[in-house]
């Protein structure tokens, strides 16, 4: 039998470690990569299309399912281009509701990043362990938007409801109760506010756990040290941002470079990398959970001393409440134009971005005054992460294939859009 | 942010006839003809005083019907809500029932956003394609190597060539897909579905057979809030405020 040492596989569209529906055609010359060929779009749903036949608000919805594990980063990039256009300003105290529920999103995201990415190599409890902090988080949605993951919850001009004053209790069943059910519902006596606190004061020490789990296990490093490295000169002229671009050492991000919501008012530092290789991103992105429990814990102080609108009251694009709609004709006039019509948006082009847990977000629309976009376009942190793939996994083995898509935190909702 | 003193930095380095344009409180734009589009790039990433190292994000546009509504708004008629359907939006016909198009001057554009780290700044770039039927423009391939995978985009999506570039697939449609479906004379209920076939058992295409229909259709008002001199207005107060916050 002839040596046959060159030949191409077919890695995904379902294959567990492609973290979705990836296709991966890979050129192999025996376990080396030689060139490798990402076929994407197969979740494609033509969302910048929709958007342009949709009033603005309607497109709200869709944000939430691009990039699906971080939902609110992605509603905070549309809804502040939408503000960007219209002139108009969100009051403080939902200024503050959206720093504090990014930071909760780019939680969400990171915890579930370092499960998955765990489990591509080997370290299947961690996932377990990420999944039971992001049922916290999902309970403070389910609390505070009413849905568990697609919130859409920001809206042009603030937030669509104030943090509610009291979170929901479990009840008792024939599987929880007695001291299950009291250690279920011990953060769960008070407000939202008093869980969210509860939750942040107690994450640190699991992030803990985690990283005894991982920063100095051998096999960890042996799977991430040196992998799919990139220089800094690389990162920027392939388009990276977020702790991608950090994780090769540069310091750039865009809350604190182009601060938007309060990120000029919180105390939090960038974590950056030396390396440019798996395990300086596998840092940064510990190192932001922290940072980003520091942020929240400052936004909870702020938001229990000032309490206040979470709503512009610009009638114009913002619907007046059920209360204002039963006695009173003008609102009634406004909530139905609104809701049959929508707002019309004055004609311009305007670029948002927000630091989303994987990298710039953007949001580019171009309005011609009409009540839906003329055209709408996302910048997924993710594409571009996704189009550097050759490059990075070139002359790596195949095994270190599935540590670099878990490091690029992929995820096909915002890569296919 | 820092918008006049980046527009000061592209005169001196581009000459003074450029075509730039900002709303206040907006990103520049600048428009580039075709034939100096990869030179401007390349200029716009190499010279120090600009430092535009990243191309963060690239995309097509058709503009198609821009500035038209779906429903006269200026005075009522009688007849309702069938005001609004005889428009040409894609939501409104089917796959080869295209109405008669009236063609836009410059259809086809491209889009650039710049950013530069050494100065913080963002800087957006416009080119337009010259020919409506086979739009064609200069691949930045070279000069930032994150516009293959957006410029792939593009051209899957609207059908625009990018002159130079390595690889120019489909990316984001189904493999054999026709058409160009972000272009505004597509319809938006696209055309073919596909499902499983029980006696053929494979997956087969079919046409599509849901009714395009709009739910609410496109409008634009006259918004006195929006007329120039307010427009003019605001822009100072944002002059202002910028100061504001410089001092």
């Amino acid at each position: 039998m002839a040596d046959i040492n060159s030949y191409t596989i077919n890695f995904g569209p379902q294959h567990p470690a492609a973290h979705g529906v990836l296709r991966l055609v890979l050129e192999m010359d025996g376990e080396t990569v030689v060139r490798a060929d990402p076929h994407v779009g197969l979740l494609h749903r033509a969302t910048e299309k929709l958007a342009e036949s949709k009033p603005f608000n309607q497109t709200i919805g869709y944000m939430d399912r691009l990039d699906y594990m971080s939902m609110m980063c992605n509603e905070h990039a549309y809804v502040r281009a939408i503000e960007n256009l219209l002139g108009i300003e969100p009051p403080l105290r939902a200024q503050y509701i959206r720093t504090m529920f990014d930071e909760v999103t780019r939680l969400a995201n990171h915890l579930l990043w370092i499960g998955a990415c765990g489990l591509d190599l080997g370290a299947m409890t961690l996932f377990l362990y990420a999944f039971r902090e992001r049922e916290s988080i999902f309970d403070v949605w389910e609390a505070t938007t009413g849905a568990r993951m697609h919130a859409s919850y920001y809206r042009p001009g603030g937030v669509y409801r104030d943090l509610p004053e009291r979170m929901p209790v479990h009840k008792e069943s024939p599987w929880t109760k007695g001291k299950d059910l009291k250690r279920k519902n011990e953060w769960r006596e008070g407000s939202v506010l008093d869980f969210i606190e509860a939750f942040i004061k107690d994450f640190p020490s699991k992030v803990d756990d985690y990283e005894t789990l991982l920063t100095n296990n051998r096999i960890w490093k042996q799977r991430n040290v040196g992998i799919g490295v990139v220089s800094p000169e690389r990162a920027l002229q392939l388009g990276f941002s977020g702790p991608m671009l950090r994780g090769s050492g540069i310091e750039w991000d865009l809350r604190k470079k182009n601060p938007y919501a309060m990120y000029p008012e919180m105390d939090f530092d960038i974590p950056v990398g030396v390396n440019g290789d798996c395990y300086d991103r596998y840092l940064v992105r510990v190192e932001e959970m922290r940072q980003s429990a520091r942020i929240i814990q400052q936004c909870v102080d702020w938001l229990r001393a000032n309490p206040g609108h979470v709503m512009s009251k610009n009638f114009k694009v913002i619907p007046p409440t059920r209360e204002e709609m039963k006695d009173d004709m003008e609102a009634l006039i406004h909530h139905f134009k609104l809701f049959t019509e929508g707002y019309c948006v004055p004609e311009g082009e305007t670029y948002a971005a927000v630091e989303a847990p994987k990298g710039e977000f953007g949001c580019y629309l171009v309005s011609d005054g009409a009540n839906k976009p003329f055209r709408a376009h996302f910048r997924a942190p993710g594409f571009a992460h996704l189009s550097s793939m050759d490059e990075m996994a070139k002359g790596h083995m195949l095994a270190d294939v599935v540590a670099i898509i878990s490091t690029m935190d992929i995820v096909f909702g915002e890569v296919d859009r | 942010m820092g918008t006049p003193a980046l527009a000061a930095a592209l005169k001196a380095r581009l000459g003074e006839d450029i075509k730039l344009s900002s709303a206040p409180g907006q990103m520049l734009t600048l428009e580039v003809a075709p034939t100096h589009w990869v030179e401007t790039a390349r200029i716009l990433r190499d010279d120090s005083s600009l430092a535009f190292e990243q191309m963060t994000d690239l995309c097509g546009l058709d503009y198609l019907g821009y500035g038209r509504d779906e429903w006269e708004t200026d005075d009522a008629t009688r007849e309702g809500f069938s005001r609004g359907i005889d428009s040409l939006g894609p939501g409104r016909f089917r796959w080869r029932e295209l109405p008669e198009s009236e063609s836009a001057e410059q259809r086809f554009a491209v889009v650039v956003h710049l950013l530069s780290f050494r100065h913080n700044w963002r800087l957006r770039l416009r080119v337009f394609a010259e020919d409506e039927g086979f739009p064609m423009v200069p691949s930045l391939v070279e000069i930032w190597n994150s516009a293959n995978w957006y410029e792939r985009e593009a051209f899957d999506l609207l059908g625009i060539v990018f002159e130079g570039h390595p690889d120019l697939r489909r990316i984001l449609t189904d493999y054999g897909f026709t058409g160009h479906p972000f272009r505004k004379d597509f319809p938006l209920i696209g055309n073919v579905t596909v499902r499983y076939d029980e006696e053929k058992r494979r997956v087969v295409y079919e046409p599509v057979e849901i009714e395009p229909r709009v739910l609410v259709p496109r409008v634009i008002r006259d918004d006195s809030r929006y007329k120039a001199d307010d427009i003019d207005q605001a822009a100072e107060e944002a002059a202002d405020r910028d100061a504001a916050s410089t001092e």
